[in-house]
């Protein structure tokens, strides 16, 4: 049977848990040398549905910088971080705008949105 | 003349905290001076998530995480400059600032806090052969132009040094479109967090590349490729082990060091190890009067720390304009023993202290299953047992007022104990 090495991130230990598939167990998995139970939760999702937040920055226009600073308002697939991305770098938006205003509602069909993290002045003529 | 009771150079998170805090204890006439165009500090480029779990229990972003304080210190109605540099600030605390609308500034203050954060060592600090072509690099550069002037750096792109900035680029470069051929760190591991090498470099499929780093710049105008050489385990380059790798940008990770020369200036005593001010209980340094904060005092990972360390310079400053900060010429001295690298803060008046005393500090290298053990001249009062400990991550250890007492030429050590 596959045996699978990965280090568990929860915590700065980082203990190196080794995984084996396993039908009888009721996650699918056996985890060993995890030191607490918060590092056999991690390896069991990190092989079954891998996700993450992704934070990337928006065109914006007459900003008082030429990027806005955006992020997932949740965790999305590891494996559509790229179609995120390709989303997220087709977009421009017009300042100003405020800390938490939804840039994408419902990005991947995910339920999750892009938001704005920082509010954004316009750029004062000169 | 400009007349302030407490003028705080700098405006990224610690100067922000320190101005906020000195406000609620009572003082109205505060100055924030930044030099960039906005307040924030370092944060403002920092988009990536992390920041605040200890103080908002969430995980913000870099921008979030200051917004937060930027609104509070404008509802509470605090005075701040832009585009205003600092230039030299005297021991009797007069501090003279240059912008292009007032021209040169003087102002006259009673308590000064420096929050000037820290820059990135260039590579110049470190030495590489080859010409000095375009396309090189520091990470927090390459941040800034990425993030902020939405400029991208290049399109592959080799990265000397595995801190956390250089991971977190690693990344933001891969989501931009451009390829990271690697990672180089000068040790058998890498220097920035475990979650950032998994988080920033495997789930990207980007090589980690232990022991190597670049002997050799190549190229005219624009970077066209650097030669990677294989360290020895006392980290010499092994020669016949170059290795040239195309690329036209070569970001360079190498470290961060306190922003120190207006502390000189004002005759204020660095300890070696931080590269930051001396500073006791109430983050003052020896000037009487002048306080210091944030990654200017030591280099911090986490932007909470910042914050709390940034919080009680703001109350003490305010402490100090009101007359109630005890000036008692006795302290406790505090000194790194085995194992410890340096410790925050250097002297302990232990009458300012409200409950408990917190000590920051990083330890030498990686111990598994160890202890921090505190001592006062030589007794026990304190110890941590810890699963796990690396120099890239500040330990923190709380100290109960009552466990302290002040002897002339009292001494606190902190040290590493192998547990068995
Ligand atoms: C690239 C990077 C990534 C990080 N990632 C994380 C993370 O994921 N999580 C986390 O918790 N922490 C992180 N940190 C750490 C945290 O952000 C910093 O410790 C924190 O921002 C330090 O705050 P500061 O106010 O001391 O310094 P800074 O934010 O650097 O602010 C200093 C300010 O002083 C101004 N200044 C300097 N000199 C003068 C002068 N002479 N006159 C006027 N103004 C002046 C500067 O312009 C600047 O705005 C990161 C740090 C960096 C550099
Ligand atoms: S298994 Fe538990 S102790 Fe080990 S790294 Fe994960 S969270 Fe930390």
């Amino acid at each position: 049977m596959e045996k699978k090495e990965m280090v568990c991130i929860v915590c700065p230990v980082g203990c190196r848990l080794e995984v084996f598939e396993d039908d009888k167990s009721k996650s699918g998995y056996i985890v060993k040398n995890a030191a607490c139970p918060r590092g056999e939760i991690y390896a069991v999702k990190e092989l079954k549905n891998p996700t993450r937040v992704v934070t990337s920055t928006v065109k914006i226009k007459n900003g008082l910088l030429n990027r806005l600073p955006v992020k997932t308002d949740g965790t999305i697939s590891k494996d559509k971080i790229f179609e995120c991305m390709e989303i997220i770098n087709s977009i421009e938006v017009d300042a100003p705008i405020k800390v938490g205003h939804i840039i994408v509602e419902n990005v991947l069909g995910e339920g999750v949105n892009i938001i704005a993290t920082r509010s954004m002045a316009l750029a004062e003529k000169e | 003349m400009l007349k302030y009771d407490i003028v705080i150079i700098g405006g990224g998170p610690a100067g922000l905290a320190a101005a906020i805090e000195a406000k609620k204890n009572g003082i109205d006439s505060i100055l924030v001076i930044e030099r960039d165009r906005e307040l924030g500090g370092i944060l403002q480029q920092c988009i990536h998530n992390g920041f605040g779990l200890h103080i908002f229990k969430e995980e913000l972003t870099g921008p979030e995480y200051a917004e937060k304080f930027i609104e509070e210190l404008e509802n509470i109605g605090i005075e701040y400059k832009l585009d205003t540099m600092v230039l030299d600030v005297t021991d009797d605390k007069i501090v003279n600032a240059i912008n292009t609308k007032d021209g040169v500034l003087t102002i006259k203050s009673k308590a000064v806090i420096f929050a000037m954060g820290c820059r990135e060592r260039t590579r110049g600090a470190i030495n590489i052969a080859g010409s000095r072509p375009s396309g090189v690099y520091n990470a927090g550069m390459a941040q800034r132009l990425i993030n902020m002037e939405g400029v991208m750096v290049g399109k592959k792109v080799m990265i000397l040094g595995s801190g956390d900035i250089g991971l977190i680029m690693a990344r933001r470069l891969t989501l931009e479109g451009a390829e990271v051929i690697g990672v180089l760190s000068r040790d058998n591991f890498a220097a920035g967090l475990m979650r950032n090498v998994v988080q920033c470099l495997e789930d990207y499929n980007i090589p980690l590349m232990l022991r190597q780093t670049i002997s050799k710049i190549n190229g005219k105008d624009r970077v066209e490729s650097v030669v990677v050489v294989n360290l020895d385990e006392n980290k010499k380059p092994i020669s016949g082990s170059e290795t040239v790798y195309e690329c036209d940008t070569l970001l360079l990770s190498v470290g961060l060091i306190p922003e120190n020369e207006l502390s000189r200036n004002a005759g204020i005593k660095i300890d070696r190890a931080t590269k930051g001010p001396i500073v006791n209980e109430s983050m003052e340094t020896n000037v009487n009067g002048i306080f210091a904060c944030g990654n200017v005092v030591h280099v911090h990972d986490l932007v909470d720390y910042v914050t709390e360390e940034s919080r009680r310079a703001g109350k003490s400053a305010a402490g100090f304009v009101k007359g109630e900060l005890n000036n008692n010429e006795s302290f406790i001295e505090t000194k790194p023993s085995k194992g410890i690298n340096y410790i925050v803060p250097h002297k302990i008046r232990v009458e300012n202290l409200e409950k408990s005393l917190e000590l920051f500090m990083r330890v030498r290298g990686v111990y598994k299953n160890s202890k921090l053990v505190v001592k006062l001249n030589d007794k026990i009062i304190k110890e941590l047992k810890k699963r796990h400990m690396t120099p890239s991550e500040m330990e923190k250890i709380v100290i109960n007022k009552s466990l302290l007492s002040e002897q002339k030429d009292a001494v606190l050590t902190v040290e590493v104990v192998k547990e068995a």
